[in-house]
């Protein structure tokens, strides 16, 4: 599907203009869906505040809409960062998660609940949101203090992330020790991540994290594709390279605690999105970039809304599908088209 | 040689107590030839081409290009002018050839890096020049040592620099390839281009620079044309291993050769 010669603003802006038409798509079918099912008609009168059923109209506002739009950020947020990622660690296992980031925030999330630290209401964060925020910004802080360091390198940014995800994996099994065995369910549950909202107080949360986040990262979309052949080749081409690394970094560390705060550590998709867009499209990162948002969101939102609908009318975390149907999914792809 | 276009003047490095460094070396490139830089393993060759790419401080002593100091321009401003290929380049994921020459036009873009009709001319005469047109489409990462060395150096063409400095661009290949792109990398400096090559072969040096520099622990041993620097008693003293050296019989230009204790038994 890799079409030859350059990529030319025109053929990026027809790319992204047909990503953004399977993005808004995917997001409109799948307020059609989940434990009632809708019609479109019924969905237009709900949006204009003329629905017949006050039940459903509820539901399409309240919860299904704000669920399909976070789902749809969300995921696009992951899909893209793990592209940047995979292209600053120069590695094609990273993920968003891979930093330690997620981890700070379950250990955040973990102690409000089982702790019952007090409950602060920040903004429109809930008290558990905004602990799990609070622990990933707290290694966001960590790993962007060892980033600027001299003697920063991909490997050992790498290895220092997955350090500090023991690290607060160990505390995580720490605070499950020592709390009330009745809290342990709900800290499961968070655990398994998800996108379980009522209205649109969790979209308030994120989008003033994700957006900034996001112009960010796409701003350095072109020195990626330098970094990709090296540092010093990239250094030799008039890139900054530490300062292009660090506002990366930066940028995705907070883009993934944003999105960890409010949805919990969904797997997977920072994964596989960008290598299935890079399979198909190439790596070019000025196309691919977007790509992995809108990608990422839609497969999100449709993943998720199959997790509401297949289980009703309980309602299967979309972090545990995600993983259940990603993973055998991924290693047929590795072992049939990546030789 | 007529004027300087890169020079070093009294370049002093170190990377730490007791590790190898760089201690008072001067050059001189000009347009239009190629220079050697050899000498022994941790002697401070690939240094002194990290000092003159602008990609490490000397902590003394200065780098100018053009008449401008090199810690003074801007990254892009500077790469611009000089172009740097590193020893070992892999891409991370599959770009394809036409995509990896079209980077080297990085400093000479905007943010987002699209080509002009301009841009896209010059990316096309690089890979004419350097025999890659044919390969535009394949996959970088598939391509065999010398092909990737070759596209390579078409992306640091399409830099468009003043001077090109390459470490050890040859290491890798076998017989044919590497007189193929040191044939290339000659046939480039006569387009007014300083090349300057950091290379352990000194026979292929001796052939194919116009000058030399020797280096040994972080000094110039000798500079000046293949005949002076390679000699019997400097390289055997330089190295620690006794050298001697013949005209070459195809070419006349020195022929280094190590004997070592194998051939003492041989003969």
């Amino acid at each position: 599907m890799r079409a030859k010669g350059h990529l030319s603003l025109g053929r990026l802006a027809v790319a992204v203009a047909a990503a953004l038409s399977v993005w808004l798509a995917a997001g409109a079918v799948c307020l059609l869906f989940g434990q009632v099912r809708v019609t479109p008609a019924q969905v237009v009168n709900g949006m204009l505040g003329r629905a017949s059923d006050p039940l459903h109209a509820n539901i399409l506002l309240m919860e299904r809409t704000p669920r399909v739009l976070l789902a749809l950020v969300v995921g696009g947020g992951l899909a893209l960062t793990g592209a940047v990622f995979q292209a600053l660690l120069r590695n094609p296992l990273a993920t968003p998660h891979t930093l330690g980031v997620s981890a700070g925030g379950a250990l955040g999330a973990a102690a409000a609940i089982a702790l019952s630290l007090p409950g602060l209401n920040v903004g429109p964060f809930t008290p558990v949101q905004f602990y799990a925020l609070l622990g990933a910004l707290l290694n966001v802080g960590i790993i962007y203090a060892l980033a600027r360091r001299r003697v920063y390198s991909p490997l050992k940014l790498l290895l220092a992330g997955v350090t500090l995800g023991l690290i607060c994996s160990a505390l995580i099994m720490f605070v499950r020790f020592v709390a009330d065995p009745h809290k342990l369910v709900a800290v499961d549950r968070w655990l398994m991540g998800g996108l379980d909202v009522h209205g649109y107080r969790s979209l308030a949360a994120v989008l003033p994290l994700l957006l900034p986040a996001l112009l960010v990262l796409l701003m350095q979309a072109n020195a990626m594709n330098q970094l990709s052949l090296g540092e010093e080749m990239a250094a030799g081409r008039g890139v900054d390279v530490a300062r292009a690394q660090r506002e990366a970094f930066l940028a995705g560390s907070v883009l993934t605690a944003g999105v960890v705060s409010v949805a919990g550590p969904i797997g997977f998709v920072g994964l596989i999105v960008p290598h299935v867009l890079r399979g198909l499209f190439g790596p070019d990162h000025r196309l691919l970039l977007p790509l992995c948002f809108f990608g990422g969101g839609a497969f999100l939102a449709v993943a998720d809304t199959v997790a509401r609908s297949t289980f009703a009318p309980s309602e299967l975390p979309v972090g545990v599908l995600t993983a259940m149907l990603g993973g055998p999914f991924f290693l047929v792809l590795l072992m049939t088209r990546m030789r | 040689m007529s004027e300087a276009l890169l020079s070093a003047r009294d370049c002093c490095f170190s990377y730490g107590e007791g590790a190898f460094g760089l201690a008072g070396v001067s050059l001189d490139v000009g347009a239009g030839e190629v220079l050697g830089i050899v000498g022994p393993n941790g002697s401070g060759k690939s240094t002194l081409l990290r000092l003159m790419a602008g990609l490490l401080r000397p902590s003394s002593g200065g780098v100018r290009m053009g008449g401008a100091e090199v810690g003074s321009l801007s990254r892009r401003a500077l790469a611009r002018r000089v172009a740097f290929l590193p020893q070992q380049a892999e891409a991370s994921f599959r770009f394809r050839v036409c995509e990896v020459v079209a980077m080297g036009r990085f400093p000479h873009l905007g943010t987002f890096g699209f080509l002009g009709a301009r841009d896209v001319e010059i990316v096309d005469r690089a890979m004419q020049e350097t025999a890659c047109s044919a390969l535009a489409d394949r996959d970088f990462s598939t391509l065999s040592g010398g092909e990737k060395q070759r596209v390579l150096i078409a992306a640091i063409l399409a830099q468009e620099p003043r001077a090109m400095l390459l470490d050890e661009p040859t290491a890798a290949l076998d017989i044919h390839h590497r007189s193929d792109v040191l044939d290339l990398l000659w046939r480039l400096s006569r387009k007014q281009i300083g090349v300057v090559v950091v290379t352990h072969d000194l026979n292929a040096a001796g052939q194919f620079c116009d000058r030399l520099v020797l280096l040994a622990d972080g000094r110039v041993a000798r500079a000046g044309g293949p005949a002076d620097v390679l000699e019997a008693q400097l390289l055997s003293e330089v190295y620690g291993a006794e050298a001697r050296v013949f005209p070459n019989p195809v070419t006349g230009t020195p022929l280094v050769i190590v004997p070592g204790e194998a051939a003492h038994d041989a003969g």
